[in-house]
C-alpha cells in the first residue's frame, strides 16, 4: 500500500459552520505526516474523521486500505490515537489504563498484562505504573496517552497536538519516542500548532487553514515556496519601521512583516539586497542590523495565511493583514 | 523500539459479534468499579452517604415521627432504598460526562470495541453499585432491627424491582450526563431535581401528615408508589398495583428518555 491515509474532498460542518471545507490527503505509508494550522483550523475534525469518530458529510476517506466509513470497524484495528481529546482514565492506574486496553484488543488477562509491563517500560513508566494517572505530570500523562495508543501495534497513529502544553524537555522526549515508532515502520499523522516540531518531525506538510489544505509539501519545500529567504532589518529606531517596511514591500513586491524593533520580507534572491540597503540609505534610516536569512515555517505560514500560527481564527490576524495594507499602501 | 510495533497478525474482522460485545462490556464494567479502589469519594457515595442517612433518619426523626425509632425504621427503610437508588442513578450520568470531558469516551470509541459497550458496560456497573447499596443497606438495617415479613422472595422481588426502576431511570441521568457541560452540573441537577422529588414522597413521612395540596402530588409521584411497592414486598401489605404501577412508570421513563439520550449522545460526539 503506497498510501496508508487517503483522503479526498472531506467536508464536515457543525450547525453553520464549515470545519472540514474539502480536504485532501495522502500520506506514505511508514512516513510522519504534519497537519500544521492555528487552533480552529479542521486539524481535529480531520483526524476524527480518519479514526472514525465523526462521519464525513461529504467526501471519503481510506486509513490503512479501509473506508472509515464503511469500513469503521477495520480501521479501528489498525489505528492509535493519541491527543487532546482522546485520553486515559485519570482514575485509574497507568497499568490498569493499559491493562484495559489490551483486554477491550482481545488480549488474553496475561498477555495484556505482559504487553502493558513492555509498554510502561518502553515508556519509562514502570515505577508509576502502579499509580492513578491523575497523579502524573505532564510528560508522563502524554507518554502514557501515547502508550495507551500503541497496545494494539497500530499500523497507523493519529497524534492530535501530542505536546501541546508541555515543557521543552518533556516535548523533546516525546519527539524521540514518536521518531522512535517511526523507525519501526508506523505511519504517523501530527497535528501541531508548533512548526518547531512540523520542521522536527514531519517528512511532509499540510498547512491547514479555516478547513482547507493550502498549502502541501516537505518542510524544506515550503520555505523555498516563499523565497526560501528573508531579509531582517532592524532600525536604529523604531520610529523608522513603517519607512523601512515600505521600502521592502516597494522592492519585493511582498508583504513585510513589523515586528517589535525589525521588519521581516520574504526575499526570492540576494540580488535585492544592494538595492535596499541603497534605498535605506537615501530615505535616511539608521540601521542596527541587517541580515538574510532562511526563512523558517512561522514565515511560511504567515505568508500563507496571512495570520501567525499561534492566533485564533479571529481577531489578531485579521489586524495583522490591515496593518500591512496600511505599510503598502 | 522493536517490542512496540509490529505488523497485526490477523486480518481485522468486519464488526463485532453480541458476545464479545458483552465481554467488551464486562471490561468496561469492571473498568468502573476498579475506580471504586482508587477514589476515596465513590465509596463514600456506595456506602456511607446510605448508611449515614439511614442512622440519622431512624434515630433523629424516628421517635417524632413514628413515636419509636424502631416502629420508623420498619416504616422508612424501604424508603430510604428508594430514595438512594434514585440519587445512585446520578452516578451513570457524572461518569459518562467524566468520560466526554476528559476524552476518555473517544479513546474508547477508537477502538474496534461494539459501539453500544461504552454506555452498556457503565450501565452495568452501576447496577452492581446499585444493588450493593440497596444489600448494605438491608443488611444494617437487619442489625438495627428491620424485620422482613415476606422473607427472601419478597427481598428478591424488592431487589428486582428497585434495579429494573433503576435501569429506566438511568436514562435520565444518561440524558443530563451528556447534554451538560461539566460533571458538577450533573450533581447540582441531582440536587436540584431528585432532592425534592424524593421528599414529596412517602418514603420517609406517611401522605396524611402533609397538606391537601401536597397530597395530591405525593400520591402520584412515582417515588411514592416504588416505595409503596418496596413496603409491600418487604414489610407486607399491597403489593401488585404498586408494582405495575411501578414497572409501567419504569417503561415510561426509558421510552421517553432512552431515545432522547441517545439523541443527545450522538449529537455530543
Amino acid at each position: 500500500m503506497e498510501h496508508a491515509i487517503r483522503a479526498e474532498g472531506l467536508v464536515r460542518r457543525f450547525g453553520t459552520t464549515t470545519a472540514l471545507a474539502g480536504v485532501d490527503l495522502a500520506v506514505r505509508t511508514g512516513t510522519v505526516f504534519g497537519l500544521l494550522g492555528p487552533n480552529g483550523a479542521g486539524k481535529t475534525t480531520a483526524v476524527r474523521v480518519l479514526a472514525t469518530l465523526l462521519v464525513p458529510d461529504a467526501g471519503h476517506a481510506t486509513v490503512a486500505g479501509y473506508d472509515v466509513v464503511r469500513q469503521a470497524h477495520q480501521v479501528r484495528h489498525c489505528i492509535g490515537l493519541t491527543g487532546q481529546y482522546a485520553s486515559v482514565d485519570e482514575t485509574l492506574t497507568g497499568a490498569e489504563n493499559l491493562l484495559l486496553i489490551g483486554r477491550l484488543l482481545g488480549m488474553s488477562r496475561v498477555a495484556a498484562r505482559a504487553r502493558a509491563g513492555e509498554l510502561l517500560a518502553e515508556f519509562h513508566l514502570t515505577d508509576a505504573g502502579g499509580r492513578a494517572a491523575k497523579t502524573y505530570s505532564g510528560g508522563m500523562r502524554r507518554r502514557l496517552d501515547l502508550a495507551a495508543s500503541l497496545v494494539g501495534r497500530p499500523q497507523v497513529l493519529f497524534l492530535d497536538e501530542p505536546t501541546t502544553g508541555l515543557d521543552p524537555r518533556s516535548r523533546n522526549e516525546l519527539w524521540d519516542l514518536v521518531r522512535g515508532l517511526v523507525s519501526t515502520g508506523v505511519t504517523v499523522l501530527l497535528t501541531t500548532q508548533y512548526l518547531e516540531e512540523a520542521d522536527q518531525l514531519a517528512d511532509e506538510l499540510a498547512v491547514v487553514d479555516h478547513g482547507r489544505v493550502i498549502a502541501t509539501g516537505t518542510p524544506d519545500e515550503l520555505k523555498a515556496k516563499i523565497g526560501g529567504q528573508v531579509v531582517v532589518v532592524r532600525p536604529l529606531t523604531a520610529a523608522d519601521l513603517p519607512r523601512v517596511a515600505a521600502i521592502a514591500a516597494e522592492l519585493t513586491g511582498a508583504g513585510p512583516e513589523i515586528g517589535q524593533s525589525a521588519v521581516t520580507v520574504p526575499v526570492s534572491g540576494t540580488a535585492v539586497l544592494p538595492e535596499l540597503v541603497r534605498r535605506l540609505d537615501e530615505a535616511g534610516v539608521e540601521v542596527g542590523e541587517l541580515a538574510l536569512r532562511g526563512s523558517t515555517l512561522d514565515e511560511v505560514f504567515l505568508s500563507l495565511t496571512g495570520h501567525r500560527p499561534e492566533d485564533d481564527d479571529g481577531g489578531d490576524g485579521d489586524e495583522l493583514v490591515v496593518t500591512r495594507e496600511r505599510t503598502t499602501a | 523500539m522493536t517490542a512496540i510495533t509490529a505488523a497485526p497478525a490477523l486480518a481485522p474482522a468486519r464488526r463485532v459479534g453480541l458476545l464479545t460485545g458483552v465481554r467488551h462490556a464486562l471490561t468496561l464494567a469492571w473498568r468502573s468499579l476498579v475506580q471504586i479502589k482508587h477514589n476515596p469519594m465513590e465509596l463514600l457515595d456506595l456506602s456511607i452517604q446510605p448508611v449515614m442517612f439511614l442512622l440519622l433518619f431512624t434515630f433523629v426523626f424516628g421517635g417524632a415521627i413514628s413515636g419509636s425509632p424502631g416502629d420508623y425504621l420498619q416504616f422508612a427503610l424501604p424508603g430510604i432504598i428508594v430514595q438512594n437508588a434514585i440519587f445512585a442513578t446520578m452516578t451513570t450520568g457524572f461518569g459518562l460526562n467524566m468520560d466526554l470531558t476528559k476524552g476518555v469516551f473517544d479513546r474508547l470509541r477508537s477502538l474496534p470495541i461494539a459501539r453500544w459497550a461504552p454506555l452498556g458496560g457503565r450501565i452495568l456497573a452501576d447496577t452492581t453499585k446499585q444493588a450493593w447499596s440497596m444489600a448494605l443497606l438491608v443488611g444494617v438495617g437487619a442489625l438495627l432491627g428491620f424485620r422482613l415479613q415476606n422473607g427472601l422472595s419478597g427481598l428478591l422481588g424488592a431487589f428486582a424491582l428497585l434495579l429494573a426502576f433503576s435501569l429506566a431511570a438511568a436514562w435520565i441521568s444518561v440524558l443530563v450526563g451528556v447534554s451538560v457541560g461539566e460533571p458538577e452540573k450533573v450533581q447540582i441537577f441531582g440536587f436540584m431535581v431528585i432532592f425534592p422529588l424524593t421528599f414529596t414522597s412517602n418514603a420517609f413521612v406517611p401522605t396524611e401528615t402533609m397538606p391537601g395540596w401536597l397530597q395530591a402530588w405525593v400520591e402520584v409521584n412515582p417515588v411514592t408508589i416504588l416505595a409503596d411497592a418496596l413496603r409491600g414486598m418487604l414489610i407486607g401489605g399491597p403489593v401488585a398495583a404498586p408494582t405495575v404501577q411501578s414497572l409501567l412508570w419504569a417503561v415510561a421513563i426509558a421510552a421517553i428518555f432512552g431515545p432522547l439520550a441517545m439523541r443527545a449522545l450522538k449529537r455530543r460526539l
